[in-house]
């Protein structure tokens, strides 16, 4: 199997290869990353060519990177008082409203599209990343034509992260409430929301109010970069392939 | 002459056919569905959101509330894919566990399907027939992790406990006196390998009950027969999977193709329809309950004669025994730890995906090495099928939607997440 990954994955270099930003092979799976305006010629290539024959898009999923990497509580050094705990607000850790979202500046663009195929005739799966340029208004063109199933896919990620997909006959929101504002599954969303929504009893219909509740962390977000998996269990990297 | 015009029908989301929430806006001339616009996300709950914020172990009981009828298979893909970044294998006797539970879990799911199905197209017997099977299967369910329904059994780098070596026994009570009680505890002498042997002795039986109702009834093939046909290129674009792209002619699945734990070891057959209609969806069905029968004796074969542990012996992902804890110190702190903080997964990302009773039931976990997933995309089955409404109810009757709704075997816990 692992040859088979390393050997798409040398097929998809051969082929569109000065479209690739990246290549990678990592736990026996390939992923490529091609820029937005290569997507639609990339995406044909990988559906029309017999050596790719991928006629199934399995999924389109939006990911928010802003906070990658951040964590609530320190492991690496700790200060005269010990550990910090959980003082660092992200956002699933956000202690008050006002609480900012703890960015991680990275070069990588904020917003991706991951689009994950399949081929039934050569029984193989890859992975393809498109990030959006433009934080603000991220847009990556709309792979519909291509692959049908990317329809309602595509408007799950414009309803949770705003990804715009440019050329969709049908861009609505599909998940949320009729009359919902935001993009819930963006980073600098409040994990409890903004709202709340109850029947009044003196205006005789159902209102939305600001929430009541209080936002809290049960478990910290830790990383850490030790030996906290066993040796017996390190995955396998892109040599081993 | 009064004008005729297209009108729009509102279809749910409180109707019984809609399978749970579904909101369908369908426009209509006369009595022909010229478009269906599916509304979902009534029963939206953002669990890919509240699995950002919970440690990786917490996650696997949200796993069976998405498709709530076939649960077990919910929590495989996800455990999967944890192990898959964990780069771990339960051990031997998980999988076969696991396997086990993973075909217990599609029939539970076809026999609601088939239930409720057949209930929507108008045979009622068959709902009470399908829930006689459940309750067994149910049982074995609750004898395993102590839950009917949202069991949280299978866990990363194995099952939560060994089988049960004692079946729950009905009570007396009121209703039910000495006699009733022990005739109803018959098969529930043994262990739980026992109760599941004798069930699936008798359930091919059952079977052949079903297809007496249904399979060559003149009502029945009259509302699934040439209903809802989808060729095969259209379904593989549609992003079918499943039952759904096999009744299309389509002969892929995920236990035969990219064979995961011991399926590579099972042997079984993948029925594949022909014509792509209700009727070959409702014949795949029927013949996975055969097949995943046969799974399930080999399973018990497999596991009576072989003992070993059945979740991984590293207490960095799984937790000591409650014996160690009392007296060893370093289990109590992996205890302390494993519960407090859980355990970070490598930085990286991966996709698992498993055979579900609905279709390809896959995890998509991004990990920046914490221990919580950094995203979390759960790839429904329904979600896709129920996509693909609009194409297949264009030009249908009414009545047909139902008959459509009940073969792409939706639920709203999987559609709306």
């Amino acid at each position: 199997m692992s040859t088979r990954i390393q050997q798409l994955s040398d097929r998809l270099q051969k082929a569109v290869g000065s479209k690739l930003q990246s290549n990678i092979v990592a736990f026996k799976e390939v992923t490529i990353e091609v820029a937005a305006k290569d997507l639609l010629s990339v995406c044909e290539t990988l559906r029309d060519d017999q050596q790719f024959a991928f006629e199934q898009l399995i999924d389109v999923c939006g990911v928010d990177y802003s906070e990658y990497g951040s964590s609530e509580w320190g492991t690496e050094k700790s200060s005269s008082t010990g550990f910090s705990r959980g003082v660092d607000s992200g956002v699933n850790a956000r202690l008050r409203f006002g609480d900012e979202p703890n960015y991680i500046s990275s070069d990588r663009p904020r917003f991706a599209a991951v689009y994950h195929l399949l081929s039934i005739t050569n029984n193989i799966r890859m992975r393809v990343r498109v990030y959006c340029e433009d934080e603000h208004a991220p847009i990556v063109p709309s792979v519909v034509d291509i692959w049908p199933s990317a329809n309602w896919f595509e408007r799950e990620a414009f309803d949770l992260f705003g990804i715009m997909f440019e050329g969709h006959p049908d861009l609505r929101r599909i998940l949320t409430d009729y009359g919902f504002v935001g993009h819930p599954f963006r980073k600098d969303f409040p994990l409890i929301g903004h709202v709340e929504m109850r029947y009044d009893e003196e205006q005789k219909r159902v209102i939305y109010q600001p929430v009541s509740i209080e936002p809290r962390v049960l478990v910290p977000r830790v990383i850490r970069e030790d030996a906290h998996v066993s040796e017996a269990v390190v995955p396998l990297t892109s040599e081993d392939n | 002459m009064p004008e005729i015009r297209n009108y729009t029908l509102n279809f749910g989301p409180a109707h019984p056919a809609a399978h749970g929430v579904l909101r369908l806006v369908l426009e209509m001339d006369g009595e022909v569905i010229q478009r269906a616009d599916p509304h979902v996300g009534l029963l939206h709950r953002a669990t890919e959101k509240l699995a950002e914020s919970k440690p990786y172990n917490q996650s696997i009981g949200y796993m069976d509330r998405l498709d709530y009828v076939s649960m077990m298979c919910n929590e495989h893909s996800y455990v999967l894919a944890m192990e898959k970044l964990l780069g771990v294998e339960c051990p031997e006797r998980a999988q076969y566990i696991r396997v086990m539970f993973a075909e217990i879990t599609r029939i539970l799911n076809h026999l609601l399907w088939i239930g409720a199905h057949a209930l929507d197209v108008g045979a009622m017997t068959m709902f009470l027939y399908a829930f006689r099977e459940r309750e067994d299967l149910m049982d074995a369910y609750e004898a395993v992790s102590g839950a009917r329904l949202h069991a949280t059994y299978f866990r990363p780098g194995g099952v939560a406990r060994d089988l049960p070596d004692t079946m729950p026994q009905y009570e007396t009570s009121k209703w039910h006196n000495k006699r009733e009680v022990s005739r109803l505890n018959e098969n529930r002498q043994g262990s739980l390998l026992d109760f599941l042997e004798d069930f699936t002795n008798r359930f091919p039986k059952y079977i052949d009950e079903y297809e007496t109702l249904l399979s060559d009834n003149r009502i029945w093939k009259q509302r699934t027969v040439d209903i809802g046909i989808v060729t095969p290129e259209r379904a593989m674009a549609l992003g079918f999977t499943g039952p759904m792209l096999r009744g299309s002619g389509v002969e892929w699945d995920l236990r035969k193709k990219q064979p995961y734990e011991v399926y590579d070891r099972m042997d079984f057959d993948i029925p594949v329809g022909t014509n792509g209609d209700c009727y070959d969806r409702y014949l795949i069905r029927i013949e996975e309950f055969r097949q995943s029968n046969r799974i399930i004796k080999q399973c018990i074969k497999w596991l009576r004669e072989n003992d070993g542990p059945v979740i991984l012996q590293d207490h960095k992902v799984s937790p000591p025994s409650r014996e160690g804890m009392k007296a060893d110190m370093e289990s109590l702190i992996h205890h302390f730890k494993l519960f407090t903080e859980g355990f970070c997964l490598p930085k990286g990302e991966a996709y698992a995906a498993t055979e579900h009773p609905k279709g390809e039931f896959g995890i998509y976990l991004v990990s920046d090495g914490a221990n919580k997933p950094y995203r979390m995309k759960i790839r429904p089955p329904s979600f896709v099928h129920i996509s693909a409404m609009d194409e297949m109810t264009r030009g249908h009757m009414l009545a047909d939607v139902v008959a459509i709704i009940g073969t792409q075997d939706i639920v709203f816990g999987d559609v709306d997440r």
